[in-house]
């Protein structure tokens, strides 16, 4: 025990208490303005900070403008679609869950673990989707089991739905997430990382209008990313929808006859060169795509060598065959180098220069030919004369004229523009002159000579309403979502052809014997409640050497080396309103694999004509 | 025995400051743990516990008049200082830190024990050596002895919190009974370089530690994370506070150890600057009123024992707010009366129950 007075009677003591005291209640005040500090200088910031932690605006999908046929009829659509998310800071233990999930739903373990490594690039409050549409019954199980799948939940998002299936593919397009690459252009402004955005054909075209706008939620999050409460919404902005002008009826027809050969098949009506059907065969389906399209998948129709990913109506590019005929005609006839009855007699070969020798598909010939029998019959020597007559100048020139040899202008960009030689183009493209041997078969549609099934239907088009040539387009109209037309067809003239009427019926008047005359190539195709005009043709693959001269049946040639079939027709034959291409590729011959095609189509097409007797059945070989 | 005076002398005033305090803390805790949904017992409830043992400690150290413990200083300090070999020895290990030991079926931390033990210790020395003329470097160095072995075992635990504490208790007791002016810029001069080149003694998590102190967005997800979600909560207080219960930080779980060291910042977002000079006023309020106690005590080692205890009250409060609050880097100091756990509650009523004796007893002789 201590001696000493009292601290408080000790002056020296008393000093350091009074001292300590300030001193404490200095590092208090230190404490005080420091939260002044905090909390009022920094409140805003501080708020803010506070806020960008616990709120996320999410973007709400906005359902894709729908596609829809002339008749209003639906093409492509969109559904509800579940798909199994996970939200990655509240899994805890991967490797079972993945268990769990892959017992419970029946997928493979490793496929869960993939699509986990490849959703890493989400930004990390996102849920990450492991499984995409999967099914009603799919999506109870989950949402029976949730206690067993922490951090599993069920999202609702609208997919991408095709109706019909794979008709019209080609011509939709389809869809696919958004790319890293694309994300960084300025036109993919606002997309977001995994958003479907259109990959080719219409779905790409008229992005901008199906798409529409995102809607956003504003949620409250705890610090595991799981969702409290939804503070606010503004909900998406449905897309804009598309009307095509294509008649799904006719479509589908068209698919039909088709079926699995490749091929392509372009009906437009002749008066204002809208697009009623758009086909190329064989084709995919595009809600493989919708869904995320499988490696395995995509291999299928990559190896597949009928080129189902390929748009053989758009850039598929043929010699035209015998379809050019009419061309040559034309030139002749407009240039008065051949009339209607200028006649040759055909025994099967055409001279030239006594060195060269060019031979009709007929071998026995035709005997006397003119121009209707040239056509109807397909002569080859005919044309042989009357194009070397004409001169490639005056073919190329007409071929132009109606269209053939460039671009039509269809709104993908894809489009593949055919060719029709020139002088000018054969010197640049390699530099020698032209040869008369190159007219020759330039008349027939052979050589150089390339064309689209859309430039084909273009030209049938125009020769069936005397010369116009139509822009083809394929977008009737874009209406809004309260329904008000946002944008309208308007028919747009390629070219005033302007033929000599008498010329122009000599050919129509040809044209319309090759399907409806004992003996035209096409007769046994004829439809008897609907007259239609037609032309066929056949354009060799690879050139036959002559001296070989074993004849071949058609189903002994292997199927990469037979010729491809072409057909090009309109209907009715007077008045016309419709006009068909069709091109089978390796079909042999355009009388026995296109024409039919064409034929169901515009069966389907004129369905609503009395079909009062069966076509007579005449088996006829071209 | 009992002396009647002793109830009419108890600082019933104190005791309820303290109370005060410990309910707010507890209201804090209910507020910082609502989201948690577990079966087991409510965090709150068992600090209530807690408060009701604080308090028969205050009542049980308050039986024993404290100049018997002038006898029992330095057993005691010898005792605990086994413990802490012990420790070293063979205690439990938990999250690479070895600190509790197993005494008859308790689990003791003798390094929290020592805080209380060092002020016993000292108060002894310096009342029975200190003179006016204040200690030369010389006769520091049996204080600084007794002092640093304490300090460098529990440093080696590894604890840093709790020894830079118990350092900083003693070096204010020592500061108080007098140091001469060339003693203390020698010692400021070496204290100094002993920072410098305690670095490179440092473990790899208390560098790191300093470092994001020193800028927390180095890593804002890892060792950083607490201090900005800290301030973040501080700050959006605001002046009158989002309100009980409404604290986002806090509520939505983006505030780590909200119920135990970072427990003052769900308080500063829910009640805003307001709060926060109200509960810092009653927090300085028994510090200096523990320096009062000091100076009304009439006796040195009386005197002693109550300015250890407030340095205790002070450097806990200080180190655990501006921690908070982002002016000192993260140490685990729990803060007095509002962080949740038995141990600080224990050590903090054992403190409160010494001041309570000497303020009682100061009549006496």
């Amino acid at each position: 025990m201590s001696l000493n007075p009292s601290p408080e009677e000790t002056p020296g003591l008393r000093r350091r208490f009074v001292v300590s005291s300030i001193i404490i209640a200095g590092v208090f005040f230190i404490l005080a303005l420091r939260l002044w500090f905090l909390q009022v200088l920094g409140v805003e910031h501080y708020r803010d900070l506070s806020e960008r932690n616990r709120i996320r605006y999410v973007a709400i999908e906005a359902p894709r403008g729908a596609v829809f046929d002339r008749h209003g009829a639906l093409l492509v659509d969109n559904r509800p679609a579940f798909t199994v998310s996970a939200l990655r800071q509240e899994v805890g233990d991967r490797e079972n869950l993945f268990a769990t999930l892959s017992a419970l739903l029946d997928v493979d373990e490793e496929k869960l673990a993939e699509r986990w490594k490849e959703g890493q690039r989400l930004p990390r409050y996102r849920p990450l989707p492991l499984l995409e549409d999967v099914g009603r019954e799919a999506m109870e199980k989950v949402q029976e089991n949730s206690v067993d799948l922490p951090g599993i939940l069920v999202e609702v998002k609208p997919f991408r739905d095709y109706p019909h299936g794979e008709l019209a593919a080609h011509l939709t397009g389809y869809l696919g997430e958004v790319t890293e690459e694309e994300l960084g252009k300025s036109s993919f402004e606002g997309y977001r990382s995994g958003e479907m955005v259109g990959k080719t054909a219409l779905e790409r075209m008229f992005e901008d209008r199906l798409r529409g706008t995102a809607g956003q939620k504003r949620i409250e999050v705890n610090v595991r990313g799981r969702e409290l409460r939804q503070v606010t919404t503004r909900s998406p902005l449905p897309g804009q929808s598309l009307y095509l002008t294509i008649d799904t009826n006719l479509q589908k027809a068209a698919e039909e006859a088709l079926g699995d050969q490749a091929g392509a098949a372009v009906a437009l009506d002749v008066n204002n060169g809208e697009v009623l059907a758009f086909v190329s065969r064989p084709t995919f389906d595009p809600a493989w795509f919708a869904r995320g399209i499988t490696s395995d998948e995509w291999r299928e129709l990559i190896d597949n060598p009928r080129r189902p990913m390929t748009n053989k109506a758009l850039r598929g590019q043929y010699p035209p065959g015998s379809t050019f005929k009419m061309i040559v005609a034309l030139a002749a006839l407009e240039a008065g180098t051949a009339t209607p009855s200028t006649t040759f007699t055909c025994n099967g070969s055409f001279q030239l220069n006594k060195s060269f020798e060019y031979r009709c598909w007929k071998k026995r010939g035709h005997g006397k030919v003119d121009l209707h029998k040239a056509i109807k019959e397909s002569c080859d020597v005919w044309f042989y004369r009357v194009g070397l007559e004409a001169g490639i100048d005056r073919i190329s020139d007409a071929a132009t004229r109606m269209g053939l040899g460039q671009k039509t202008g269809f709104p993908f960009g894809a489009e593949r523009s055919g060719l029709i030689p020139t002088r000018a183009w054969k010197k640049k493209r390699f530099g020698t002159s032209w040869y008369d041997g190159e007219t020759v078969i330039s008349a027939i549609g052979q050589g150089f000579v390339l064309t689209t099934p859309l430039q084909l239907a273009t030209m049938t088009a125009a020769l069936a309403n005397g010369g116009t040539v139509w822009k083809p387009q394929i977008v009737q109209k874009i209406v809004d979502l309260e329904g008000a037309t946002e944008w309208m067809l308007k028919p747009e003239k390629l070219n005033e052809a302007a033929w000599p009427k008498a010329a122009i019926a000599a050919v129509q008047n040809a044209m319309e014997s090759v399907v409806n005359d004992v003996g035209g190539t096409a007769w046994r195709s004829r439809l008897e409640k609907v007259r239609f005009s037609g032309k066929t043709g056949t354009a060799q693959v690879i050139r036959r050497q002559d001296d070989d001269e074993e004849e071949l049946e058609d189903d002994e040639i292997p199927y990469r080396y037979r010729d491809h079939a072409l057909f090009v027709s309109y209907a009715p034959a007077k008045n016309p309103q419709i006009a068909i291409a069709v091109v089978v590729e390796h079909g042999s011959h355009g009388s026995s694999a296109a024409a039919p095609v064409a034929k169901a189509m515009y069966d389907a097409y004129f369905k609503d004509v009395s079909d009062n007797e069966e076509p007579e059945k005449v088996v006829f070989r071209d | 025995m009992f002396d009647r005076r002793l109830i009419t002398n108890f600082n019933w005033t104190y005791v309820l400051l303290i109370l005060l305090i410990a309910v707010i803390g507890i209201a804090n805790m209910y507020s910082a743990t609502s989201s948690w949904t577990t079966a087991a017992q409510p965090v709150y409830v068992k600090q209530f516990y807690w408060l009701g043992l604080g308090l028969v400690i205050i009542v049980l150290v308050c039986l024993l008049d404290y100049r018997h413990l002038e006898y029992l200083s330095f057993p005691l300090y010898g005792g605990n200082l086994l413990l802490l070999i012990l420790v070293l020895a063979v205690g439990k290990t938990s999250m690479g830190a070895t600190r509790w030991i197993s005494l008859a079926g308790f689990n003791v931390q003798p390094s929290e024990i020592m805080k209380i033990v060092i002020i016993i210790a000292l108060a002894r020395f310096f009342s029975d050596k200190a003179h006016l003329r204040g200690f030369s470097l010389k006769e520091l160095i049996a204080p600084g002895l007794l002092l640093a072995v304490p300090a460098l075992l529990i440093m080696k635990q590894p604890d840093l919190g709790t020894a830079l504490l118990v350092l900083c208790i003693g070096g204010t007791m020592a500061l108080f009974a007098g140091i001469q002016r060339n003693a203390v810029v020698f010692l400021g001069l070496t204290g100094f370089a002993a920072a410098g080149g305690g670095w490179f003694l440092l473990h790899n998590y208390q560098k790191q530690r300093i470092m994001t102190f020193l800028n927390p967005e180095r890593d804002p997800l890892g060792a950083g994370y607490h201090i900005i979600q800290s301030k973040i909560a501080v700050g959006s207080g605001g002046i009158d506070g989002m309100g009980f219960m409404k604290g986002t930080q806090s509520q939505l779980s983006f505030l780590p150890e909200r119920h135990t060291d970072f427990a003052f910042s769900v308080f500063a977002e829910e009640w805003g600057l307001i709060g926060c000079l109200l509960l810092l006023s009653l927090y300085c309020l028994i510090v200096i009123w523990g320096l009062h106690i000091a100076l009304r005590s009439n006796d040195r080692f009386g005197m002693y024992l109550a300015i250890g205890v407030s340095a205790m009250l002070f450097w806990h409060i200080v180190v655990n707010l501006g921690m908070v609050i982002g002016l000192l880097p993260v140490v685990g100091v729990p803060l007095p009366l509002f962080s949740y756990g038995g141990t600080s509650m224990v050590t903090t009523m054992t403190g409160v129950g010494l001041l309570m004796n000497v303020s009682m007893r100061r009549f006496m002789f």
